[in-house]
């Protein structure tokens, strides 16, 4: 059960406020990713405060929980701002984002002990590998709950989430559903540029598993039932996967549907016009 | 020269396997991944009693790591099996952030380190593996010795929570080590107490360091043969001990003098103690084809390059 169970209405209500959060926290250190934290804002409200069994009293064998993992580490803000707005922390730490001496490290840490993380994550294509070591001994410790992971579409061209698809369909880690942000941007340009990834969902079918797509990640109206169909398809002997539709920097204007905000932080201007499309829903932190 | 009577020579990967066994009947949480390589480290008796504890990855080294990182979280104590090679220099950013800067108790089992794996040639030949592993923060680096003391590090390592680099290797060595022997991680075991110099051995060469303290013997110089089975965290008390007592320090290992046990003890005594030292080591080479014996003779790892190592440190005592 989750501790919220949010509907609709007040998912966008939470969203709204973790946008502001984001574009807040990379403004004040002048650095961070904004552009994929507001591209996977719904994703990561829908799982903690409406999808999945947890516990803000952070336990990290999170035996008896749902566990989500972030593969795609730079996105931390989104992460952090919707961890502290679940209860994980006091939403006022998250004006340490990236200074010195911050338990909210640029990429997500453990190493400083922050409630909600569970692993390091930064250096790309290595969170479905250890989603779905977590996914299997959830399964040897008898608990029915599952697991989440969430990668970039870019991340896909590291070799190493191919020998985790592989491993996955191999062993029917079928409590498990990795989602990709398929955005269709990475850093040097449109990932179709860079390095196409060509038909991704006949490529993780060809590997075993089940795919789903989700039309548009930033609406809740096609996510939530596309995250409820991918629930009620685990423990049927194969893994998931969700093709996620996102636009990189959604419900910012400016820095919508392009790349050029991937890793770049908004000016005091751009930070005010920014927060004048973003309601302010739970009190600025 | 005291005497180290033993009756058997045996592999220390076989120590592992053993271990890893023991560890299945007694540590219901002890689970075991593998690279395609179950003969190899010698797991088949875990995994033919465990089946079920037991995670085939195939060759897929990078993927074994994060799965053992994420098997912790849960509570599980994942052993990871593969050659030195693969469980390191190929895996060394999974291991950097998913077990080390992450703190997972993981415990890397690598076999067929250094020379000793002979004839596939360098390709598999690590000898940087001690090197990487000590660099990185949080992780405990062991080389036992024989089959006995592998077989006690294996267990012993289960019961220590944080990232272990467990090394031992394929060729077969003498098994002096008694077999009800603590393993104490970080702790070094005193061989053979002297006075002239001290000879500090990991791995398969403190057998040879105990040979050359036998030949040292008949030309009158009293050898102190100290085992270092863990080179991080470092015995330094042990060692400046000794040092004190000596004057002087050889240290011997299969590995390359850039990164390995040497350069770990130079550090402690260029700090606390400067005394001459010399390294009986691989001298930042590659290795290539041969016999173990062939190409540890060819790279200077056998008895007589650590007693020519010892009559230079020796010498240069003040």
């Amino acid at each position: 059960m989750n501790p919220f169970n949010y509907d609709a209405e007040q998912l966008l209500n939470v969203a709204y406020q973790v946008r502001r959060d984001i574009v807040r926290m990379v403004h004040a250190v002048n650095s961070g990713h904004p552009g994929g934290s507001l591209g996977c804002t719904e994703f990561l409200v829908s799982l903690y405060f409406r999808q999945m069994t947890h516990k803000p009293e952070f336990d990290m064998n999170g035996i008896g929980e749902d566990l989500f993992f972030l593969s795609n580490g730079h996105i931390s803000p989104v992460w952090y701002s919707t961890l502290a707005r679940a209860g994980y922390f006091d939403p006022k730490e998250l004006a340490t984002f990236r200074k010195l001496n911050s338990r909210l490290q640029g990429h997500p840490a453990t190493e400083e002990g922050l409630p909600g993380i569970r692993i390091a994550s930064g250096s790309l294509g290595q969170g479905p590998s250890v989603a779905i070591g977590a996914a299997q001994v959830k399964k040897l410790n008898g608990d029915d709950k599952l697991v989440y992971v969430l990668t970039g579409d870019g991340e896909l061209e590291e070799g190493q989430v191919w020998e985790a698809a592989m491993y996955a369909a191999h062993h029917k880690v079928d409590n498990f559903i990795w989602t990709v942000d398929y955005n269709g941007q990475q850093i040097d340009g449109p990932v179709d540029a860079v390095m196409s990834l060509g038909n991704l969902h006949a490529k993780f079918e060809a590997f075993g598993w089940k795919v789903l797509h989700c039309d548009n990640g930033n609406n809740f109206a096609s996510l939530l039932p596309v995250l409820d169909e991918a629930k009620a398809l685990t423990g049927q002997g194969q893994p998931i996967c969700i093709l996620m539709n996102t636009q990189m920097g959604y419900g910012v204007d400016f820095m919508m549907g392009s790349h050029k905000w991937h890793g770049v932080a908004p000016n005091d201007a751009q930070l005010e016009q920014a927060l004048l499309q973003l309601k302010e829903t739970l009190n600025d932190y | 020269m005291k005497d180290f009577p033993y009756s058997e020579s045996k592999d220390t990967r076989s120590g592992f396997g053993a271990g890893l066994l023991e560890l299945g009947r007694t540590n219901p949480n002890v689970v075991a991944l593998c690279a395609d390589l179950v003969g190899s480290l010698k797991m088949g008796d875990f995994i033919k009693e465990f089946p079920e504890r037991f995670f085939q990855v195939g060759i897929a080294e990078a993927n074994m790591i994060g799965l053992a990182a994420g098997m912790t979280i849960g509570g599980k104590i994942p052993f990871t099996g593969t050659f030195a090679n693969f469980s390191t220099g190929r895996v060394y950013d999974q291991i950097r952030q998913s077990v080390a800067y992450s703190g997972k108790n993981v415990k890397i089992c690598a076999s067929h380190a250094g020379l000793t794996l002979g004839e596939d040639g360098a390709t598999h030949q690590i000898l940087e593996d001690l090197g990487m592993m000590k660099m990185l923060p949080h992780m405990t680096v062991i080389n036992p010795c024989d089959y006995n003391q592998t077989k006690a590090a294996t267990i012993a390592i289960a019961d220590y929570e944080g990232p272990v680099y467990l090394r031992f290797g394929r060729p077969v060595v003498p098994n002096f080590t008694p077999a009800d022997q603590k393993f104490e991680i970080g702790k070094a075991l005193m061989l053979n107490e002297g006075k002239d110099v001290t000879i500090l051995a990991t791995g398969h060469l403190v057998w040879k360091a105990i040979l050359a303290g036998k030949l040292l013997a008949e030309q009158g110089i009293d050898a102190e043969i100290i085992n270092i089975h863990t080179i991080k965290p470092l015995d330094t008390e042990a060692i400046l001990a000794s040092v004190r007592k000596t004057g002087c320090v050889v240290t011997a290992e299969e590995h390359n003098y850039n990164g390995g046990l040497g350069e770990s003890v130079a550090r402690v005594l260029a700090q606390q103690l400067p005394s001459p030292q010399e390294f009986v080591a691989v001298m930042d080479t590659f290795g290539e084809s041969g016999t173990p014996e062939q190409l540890m003779e060819k790279y200077g790892l056998n008895e007589q390059s650590i007693v020519s190592a010892v009559q230079r440190a020796i010498s240069r005592k003040k």
